[in-house]
């Protein structure tokens, strides 16, 4: 919240512009999004945290706020087929899941960037199961993190609605044509209320161009078969179209973030792909995505107030990975310690998946910080402020021994 | 610099809508003075559960910096107030296996307040609230337990009543002047206001000492280490269960069904069923249906209740065959969880006594907290509208 994008001058507002404030919830802010971007087809299959999103867009269209085909589906597998489908003929669509519902769907989130198809999807992120379990843990997402997802994660109702709007003008550019996921803690952003101004519809329009396929648009005056059977002759060629269209994406995600700011007067300019927070004199800075950035901000200030030179770097985009700012920013510490709300087991030093990203990122650097790895808050389990100060005591302990060791710590979890 | 942090213990599903716009009143109405608050329900009680306690919350900082110490957290460390808008809910609430019960007054702050719906005098309440190590405050708002949100239930008004009364006993929240605009944009309605305002202007509110309360020891657990789990995902199942035995009369026979012992159940009740043991038939009917196998059978075949694990359903009471055999009567006309049928064996007058006492108390028997029989509420509709019609006349 402290580090939050500011209002810039209020210059050129027409009557039109005017936005208003309501207090809701995450998931209720995207579905805002969802119906100012005039989504047209939204397909909906329960499961908890994401279900809030439909809910809300189902109200909206009873209510006579928004119209749009609003499926629902008989499996979330069905769900990410249909707009596929839709969004191949022309249609700008929403969809999403959480959990294991995420990973019903996988075959249709594997065929849909290979498609370039530019859906825009939600991820309550939920523990996995089993055991069943509500909580917020990031290895839903994660799964579809080599596939050609972009994948950001966002820390409050804000920038859940603001993202949504820059998710599809990234999504839609012919440049990119990637789907991309905004994933949302379950729990701490789908479910908690918070003050969120709601731009007008006018603002959007001028935003958002239209979706247009063009020549990839499934229509009988353009025919085109998408989808065919190939051999190996193909398969490399295709991979690497996908491989370029990532790379081009991130130039379009800072336009879209300079644009945001010149329409909505909300700049994330400054925190485009990271967000750094009280680095600039710091030594020592843990890195994580997502809610766990407020602990970690307020632990931040309290360590401060002791004289300790500590910083938080909060990683948004995951896909395309921030390669370059990363690198320009952690060389610059003393020890980073990457937390993460999630697991890879049997993974290099038994890490989490962004500390490994990470760590790779920064290999080729000459001077690189020490790096440690903190697996916390899994299945929604708070992490505190007695956590996180720990996790400062262990990279001081480093630095002071010029050693991670060991290289992985399981922070909460009881013995 | 100050953060205020406000809870409301209400009745799963019942008075869900009823709690969310308490808590969404209180952020609604800190904005008109610019402070910054959200809004959340406890996620761990969704999905709700008929009558299982659950909780929302409403946090308000100067700030958003200060608000940032109470975000991503199921619920705060401490609360300026308590609000319990079941009055039954101050027995305390356990809302899963392994909660443990917690007391109504958990969370409360030294000098906080716990404000609760009742038709109870505050000496009443305190036979069953949790003693406090310091004092605090208690505030009652009169009125029944809400449904009011609750889908055709109607609006009384205790959402509103309980955010004047809030103001009162809470004054550095905010102005009344900013819930009135808040109540106006929220609402859309004038009547709505001068609830808040009369509620206001007649909360009371009393001290309550360290030695004031319930002396009952909270029931808790200690959960298992990962070395001391069982792996794959695998709980131990519940043992067997086993012969009953009798303190009243020594006697041993009969069955006793184990139940989940990490949790107890009976903070989701509201009304319990009472037995007049003379006039069972030993039919079996409440022992087959109730649906938390609650029933213990004694050495010497009757039926009693285990009112640890007895969620107060009145499955039993509806399938009883005998008139006025199994009555459902009202928690707060109860101190213990001790078993029926051995106060009976050891004192049959003084246990049908008291058992009648309650029954013939229209007050005791009323279904107005969580459950009603059908038709009741197109009765009290019909009832109101009469009352209503002769008040003008």
């Amino acid at each position: 919240m402290a580090a939050k994008a500011e209002i810039a001058g209020q210059a050129a507002k027409t009557p039109t512009d005017i936005e208003h404030e309501e207090l809701i919830s995450g998931s209720e802010a995207i579905a805002h999004a969802v119906s100012l971007a005039d989504v047209d087809v939204i397909t909906a299959y329960p499961i908890r945290p994401y279900d809030t999103v439909m809910q809300y867009v189902a109200k909206m269209i009873a209510n006579g706020d928004f119209d749009c085909e609003f499926i629902v589906a008989e499996s979330e597998h069905s769900q990410f087929e249909i707009v596929k489908h839709a969004s191949a003929v022309g249609a700008r669509v929403f969809c999403g899941s959480s959990g294991v519902g995420w990973m019903y769907a996988f075959e249709a989130l594997t065929v849909t960037p290979a498609l370039r198809i530019p859906m825009v999807a939600m991820v309550g992120n939920r523990a996995l199961d089993d055991p069943g379990a509500f909580g917020v843990e990031h290895n839903d997402a994660l799964a579809v993190r080599d596939l050609g997802w972009m994948l950001i994660w966002v820390d409050n109702a804000q920038e859940a609605l603001d993202t949504a709007l820059i998710a599809y003008r990234v999504a839609e550019n012919r440049k990119v044509f990637l789907p991309c996921a905004i994933c949302t803690d379950g729990a701490f952003l789908t479910h908690s209320q918070y003050s969120v101004k709601v731009p007008s519809k006018a603002q959007v329009d001028r935003f958002l161009p239209p979706y247009k396929r063009d020549d990839l648009l499934l229509h009988p005056d353009n025919p085109i078969t998408i989808a065919p059977q190939v051999n190996e002759d193909w398969v490399m060629e295709i991979r690497k179209q996908n491989d370029e269209a990532m790379k081009r994406a991130k130039g379009v995600i800072a336009e879209a973030y300079r644009e945001f700011k010149e329409v909505f007067g909300r700049d994330y300019t400054n925190s485009m792909f990271i967000e750094e927070y009280m680095t600039d004199d710091a030594e020592i800075v843990l890195l994580g995505m997502g809610t766990i950035s407020m602990p970690a901000r307020v632990t931040v200030r309290k360590l401060r107030e002791q004289g300790k030179k500590i910083g938080f770097v909060r990683l948004k985009w995951l896909r395309p990975f921030p390669t370059e700012e990363l690198r320009k920013s952690l060389a610059r510490f003393k020890a980073v310690g990457v937390i993460d709300r999630d697991y890879s087991f049997g993974s290099p030093s038994d890490g989490g998946v962004v500390f490994n990203e990470v760590r790779a990122a920064l290999y080729p650097l000459a001077k690189r910080p020490l790096m440690s790895g903190f697996i916390a808050g899994l299945g929604g389990r708070e992490v505190t402020i007695e956590n996180i100060t720990q996790m400062v005591e262990m990279l001081e302990k480093s630095v002071q021994i010029g050693k991670a060791e060991p290289e992985t710590h399981w922070i909460g979890v009881r013995e | 610099m100050s953060t205020i942090s406000i809870e409301v213990v209400y009745r799963g599903i019942f008075q869900k809508s009823l709690a969310k716009n308490i808590c969404r009143g209180i952020v609604l109405a800190a904005r008109k003075e610019n402070k910054v608050g959200t809004a959340f329900g406890r996620y761990g009680d969704s999905p709700e559960r008929n009558g299982v306690p659950a909780k929302n919350f409403a946090v308000v900082s100067d700030t958003a910096e200060e608000l940032e110490a109470s975000l991503a957290k199921y619920e705060p460390n401490e609360v300026d107030v308590s609000i319990a808008v079941d009055d039954t809910l101050c027995k305390g609430v356990e809302s899963w296996a392994w909660y443990g019960l917690q007391p109504i007054n958990k969370l409360l702050k030294p000098n906080g307040t716990l404000l609760v719906t009742a038709n109870r005098t505050p000496e009443d309440l305190l036979k069953h609230i949790h003693k406090k190590e310091y004092p605090y405050n208690l505030a009652i708002v009169k009125g029944m337990a809400s449904f009011s949100g609750l889908w055709v239930y109607k609006d009384d008004h205790t959402d509103v009543r309980i955010l004047g009364a809030l103001l009162k006993i809470c004054p550095g929240l905010v102005s009344f002047k900013s819930l009135e605009q808040a109540i106006l944009e929220e609402w859309k309605n004038e009547l709505k206001v001068t609830s808040a305002r009369k509620s206001y202007e007649s909360v009371s509110v009393r001290k309550v000492q360290p030695t004031e309360g319930s002396d009952e020891v909270p029931f808790e657990f200690e959960k298992p280490g990962w070395k001391e789990m069982k792996e794959g995902v695998a709980i131990p199942g519940i043992p067997l269960g086993k012969e009953y035995h009798s303190e009243a009369t020594g006697q041993t026979g009969g069955y006793k069904p184990a139940v989940n012992p990490y949790y107890k159940k009976y903070s989701a009740r509201t009304m319990r069923p009472v037995v007049l043991f003379d006039k069972c038939i030993k039919c079996t009917l409440c022992w087959l249906h109730c649906p938390d196998s609650c029933f213990d059978v004694t050495p010497d075949g009757h039926y009693d209740v285990r009112l640890e694990s007895c969620t107060g359903c009145s499955i039993c009471a509806d399938v009883c065959p005998v008139d006025g055999c199994i009555t459902m009567v009202n928690e707060a006309f109860f101190d213990d969880n001790a078993s029926e049928y051995e106060a009976w064996k050891k004192d049959k007058t003084t246990y049908v006594a008291s058992v009648t006492e309650k029954i013939k108390n229209p007050q005791a028997t009323l279904r107005s907290h969580g459950y009603r029989h059908r038709g009741q509420y197109q009765e009290e509709i019909a009832q109101e509208k009469e009352a209503s019609h002769g008040s003008k006349g």
